[in-house]
Parts: structure tokens; sequence; C-alpha cells
């Protein structure tokens, strides 16, 4: 019953309004991947980020796709916690001060047993606006606990000038989303995220230029 | 105006629109049956063809629907329409960070462009209003906001970038809807006529240009700007819209023959010229289209750019030579 709120409210609602004030256009989503397990992972500079992403989809896959996002952010308890897993369906993740003993990436790693879709954002932060920052290894750990995964590199262009961090006014531009080819876990968790980069970094070439000072 | 054709025998009675649709349809149809047979012929070289067909079918679909239901649907369509190009143009072009607001107040003026188009009860002739408000007070608030906001460097350019956008995407293009408050009794084919008339010259003009350019195309007219036009393609095309253009006129509006030859000399020129005006300014942003919204076409600045310089003077020469309403 959820699952079929969720797949008609994405085709009916969100995707078109999304496309309207978005413009999600996608460069190469036939490389985005069909069947998990798999990762799918993206630069972040804003919360329309994740519905950009989600929305390239084909809606039959969206009760596999699992965002991997912040628990301080969008698992504080209520509603809030409640809409994020439920709707969104995010697998809630600590960042920072978690105790040595427990695995942090746990829910992910189950989500990846099921074989399902996760998207994550290995910068860990929106940061500033239409900027990369480092990268952190968690998506490396992931790919070597399930190494039969493949990661999907995406560029995410746009989103951060619709909405940057701490902005309160959403304004529409054109988002474009550039999708590379995947690639497998190479045995090296810092060496997996700098060729993780170099790909992201790689697929920016093809985007429209962004002239934002 | 209800024209009566004698085809195989049969007397088909029908409104020039009627047939301005009819005949819409069979390029349609041509079209499709091309896009099946072209690319089994000659594999890899029609691949295009396709999706491109499927949205001139969308395109048909959406604006013949709007002008059927009348000029409420058409202000709404276009105003979706310059809504969608503007933030082609304002995703484009350079901005600042402060510059957010600004883009927000652009698109405001969208509502309130197309806004005055229903505005009858608030003004005695909205019409005046519109004429004025995208190039006087739209221009004076932008830049008082962007002053207020307070940074200065790159100011002028941004002014002037936004404020061109808004005209080209909005004002101009508005045109186009508010034609459709032409009272039906003083066109041939009642406002939708007019607008039909206008769309279907502009698009006819553009592939005519292209047709006579492969056919002929010798000599480059734009070299810098647009390689792929050519004098022979230009001149082919202008002279087929003249003549499309005139001898349609006395169907589609009610202008005197004179002023038929008139129009029909400058519509596709002004045509020419949004063309490559919009290309020069895709060249100086660094973009072949303007987005990939519309599969097969590009963006929807891609697809309007010669409307949005033959639009207003379409408007301005029908309101002048003929059209008492304006």
């Amino acid at each position: 019953m959820l699952q079929t709120i969720r797949r008609y409210g994405l085709m009916l609602i969100v995707r078109p309004l999304a496309r309207l004030l978005f413009g999600l256009d996608a460069i190469g989503a036939e490389k985005l991947p069909k069947q998990g397990p798999a990762i799918v992972a993206a630069n972040h500079n804003s919360h329309v980020d994740t519905i950009v992403l989600l929305c390239l989809f084909p809606s039959k896959l969206l009760p596999k796709l699992r965002p991997v996002a912040a628990a301080d952010h969008f698992d504080k308890g209520g509603f809030g916690s409640w809409f994020s897993r439920n709707i969104i369906g995010i697998i809630p993740i600590k960042r920072g001060g978690a105790s040595r003993h427990d695995d942090v990436l746990a829910g992910a790693k189950q989500a990846l047993a099921r074989g399902e879709i996760l998207v994550v954002f290995p910068e860990g932060s929106r940061g500033e606006p239409e900027e990369m920052t480092r990268f952190k290894t968690g998506v490396a750990r992931l790919v070597e606990f399930c190494p039969e995964a493949p990661v999907t590199p995406v560029y995410l262009q746009g989103a951060g000038r619709s909405l940057p961090k701490d902005a309160k006014l959403l304004v529409p531009f054109n988002c474009t989303a550039v999708i590379g080819d995947p690639l497998m876990w190479n045995g090296s968790h810092h060496g997996f995220i700098d060729e993780l980069r170099t790909r992201i970094e790689t697929l920016k070439e093809q985007a429209p230029p962004l002239r934002w000072r | 105006m209800e024209l009566t054709l004698h085809w195989f025998g049969w007397d088909v009675i029908a409104t020039p629109l009627t047939l301005g649709f009819a005949a819409v349809l069979a390029l349609l149809l041509a079209g499709t049956i091309a896009a099946f047979i072209l690319p089994a012929m000659q594999p890899g070289k029609w691949s295009d063809l396709g999706p491109r067909m499927r949205s001139w079918w969308v395109i048909a679909l959406l604006v013949g629907g709007a002008l059927v239901l009348g000029w409420q649907a058409t202000a709404v369509l276009f105003a979706l329409i310059s809504f969608l190009a503007l933030k082609e143009f304002l995703t484009l072009a350079p901005t600042r960070k402060e510059d957010r607001l600004i883009v927000l107040l652009a698109y405001l003026s969208v509502f309130v462009n197309y806004g005055l188009i229903f505005a009858d009860s608030l003004f005695e002739d909205s019409y005046q209003i519109y004429l004025v408000f995208t190039p006087v007070y739209v221009f004076l608030v932008m830049a008082a906001a962007m002053a207020w906001i307070g940074r200065t460097d790159g100011f002028l350019a941004t002014v002037g970038i936004v404020h061109w956008g808004v005209v080209v995407c909005v004002y101009n293009i508005g045109y186009i809807a508010f034609l459709m408050r032409t009272p039906d009794a003083e066109a041939p084919a009642g406002a939708a006529g007019l607008v039909f008339f206008l769309l279907f010259i502009t698009q006819l003009n553009d592939v005519a240009q292209y047709c006579w350019g492969k056919a002929l195309g010798r000599t480059k007219i734009t070299p810098k700007v647009s390689p792929n036009k050519t004098w022979e393609g230009a001149i082919g095309g202008w002279l087929t819209t003249a003549g499309v253009f005139y001898v349609l006129a006395p169907y589609f509006t009610p202008l005197a023959p004179m002023h038929a030859a008139i129009m029909g000399a400058l519509i596709p020129i002004a045509g020419f010229f949004g063309d490559i005006t919009m290309s020069a300014i895709k060249r100086d942003l660094g973009v072949k289209d303007t987005s990939r919204l519309i599969p097969g076409h590009g963006g929807v600045l891609d697809r309007l750019d010669s409307l949005t310089f033959a639009a207003p003077l379409y408007f301005h020469l029908l309101a002048y030579f003929a059209i008492e309403r304006f």
C-alpha cells in the first residue's frame, strides 16, 4: 500500500514538479543501475540533489532505492523521521561521535545484502554551493563489504544554486546530472575514493558551463 | 469565414483554422511515417527523427489544444513556456550568488506579465499597461532591488543580462498570448487564426530556410555565429515564407494586400534575426542547446528563437495596419 502511494506520488507529483522546477537534464541516464545490489555516488550541494537523483530512476525501482542520509539531520525522531525513513526511504547513518564498536554502516550493509540500490554522497555534507569537498571512505568500505555491487558515479550541477545549504528560499534553476560508467571494488579504500572522485570531476566537463560567481 | 473545397467530387466546408489544423496533422503524419521508414533505409543517419517527431506531436497537441480552448488556456500555456525559457536562460547566463532573489523576481514578472492579459476588470485597457510594464518597470525594479542587495562588482552586466532574458522570454513571447484577445469578429479566422498563422509562418520559415540551404546552400551568411546558415537558404526561405504569407493572409488576417505584402516580407527577416541572435548568445554561453527538455529539439528557448523576434513585430504590424482592439 505504502509502496503504491510512493510510486504514484513520484510519478504524478514529485517528478512533474521536479521537472518544472529543476529541468532534470540527464546525460547518460542509461548507465544508472537497473538492479541491486548497487551504489550510486554523487557530489552533494543541496537537499534537492536527492530528489533529482531519485527522479532519474524509473519509478518501478523506487522500492529498492535507499538514499543514505545523516541521522543527525533526517532521523531526529517524530514525523520527520517517519517521513524520511518510510516515504523518502532513507537509511540513517550516524556522522561523527560514533563509538569504535558499533558499525555505523550496518544499516547500509544490510540494504546491500537485501539487493537494494544505495544513493550515497561521499562528501558526507552539502558544503559550499557548487564546490566539491573531500570524499569520506564510507563508500569504499561498503563496496569492500559487497564487492559485486557496481558504484555508478554521478556529477550533479545546479541544485546548489536552487537551494544552497542554509537557504530559506528555493529558486528554480535547471539541474544537470551526468552519469558515468560504473566502477568496481579495486582493493584499496583510498585508491577507490580517489578513483571515484576523479571520475566525478571528469564528468563535470560534460555538463554545461556554470557561470556563477 | 467558411471555405468550400471541391475534393474528389465532395464539397468540404470548413473554416481556415480547421483546414490549418488538418494541414498540420497531415505534416505530422507524413513526418511520423518518414521517421519509421528513413532510419530503416539508411541506418544511423536519421536516429534523431523519431524523438523529434514525437516532440512535434506533443507541441502541436499542446498549442492546438490551447488555441481551441481559448485565450485563457493559451495565456496559461505561454506563461509556462515563458517560465521554462527564462529558467533555461538564467541557468546558463552568468549570475552572482547574491542574485538568487533577483532571479526569483524575474520569475515573478512572468505572473504579472501574463496576469495583465487577464486584468480586464482592473484597468480600463490592460494592454496599455502591458506595453510599459516589463520594458520600463521590471527594468527599474530589478535594478533597484539589485542595488538594495548591495553587491556592486558585476552589477551593470547582471542587470543587463537579467532584463534581456525577461524581455525576450516573457514580454516578447507574451504578445502571442495577448493576440488571442483580439475580438473574433476582427479576423477572418478569429483570434486563434491570427496566432495559428504566426506560429505556422515562423516554423515554415525555419523549415524552408533549412530545405533551401540543404538543396542549394554554398555561401555562408554568418560564418562565426551560425555556420550552417547560407545566403541561398536564407533568401530561398524568405521568398517561400513571404509568398505563403501573402497567399494565405486573406484567410487568416484582416490585412489589405499591400499590408500583407509588407508583413510577408518583414516577418521572415525578423525570424531569421531571432534565430541568429539566439545562436550568438548560445555561443557566448558555450552551449549548443539551452536544455534537454524537448527530445530531439533541445530546450524551449531553442524552439522559440525565431518567435522571440517575429512575435512582437507581427503583433505590432497587425495592430498598426488592421486591428482596432490594439
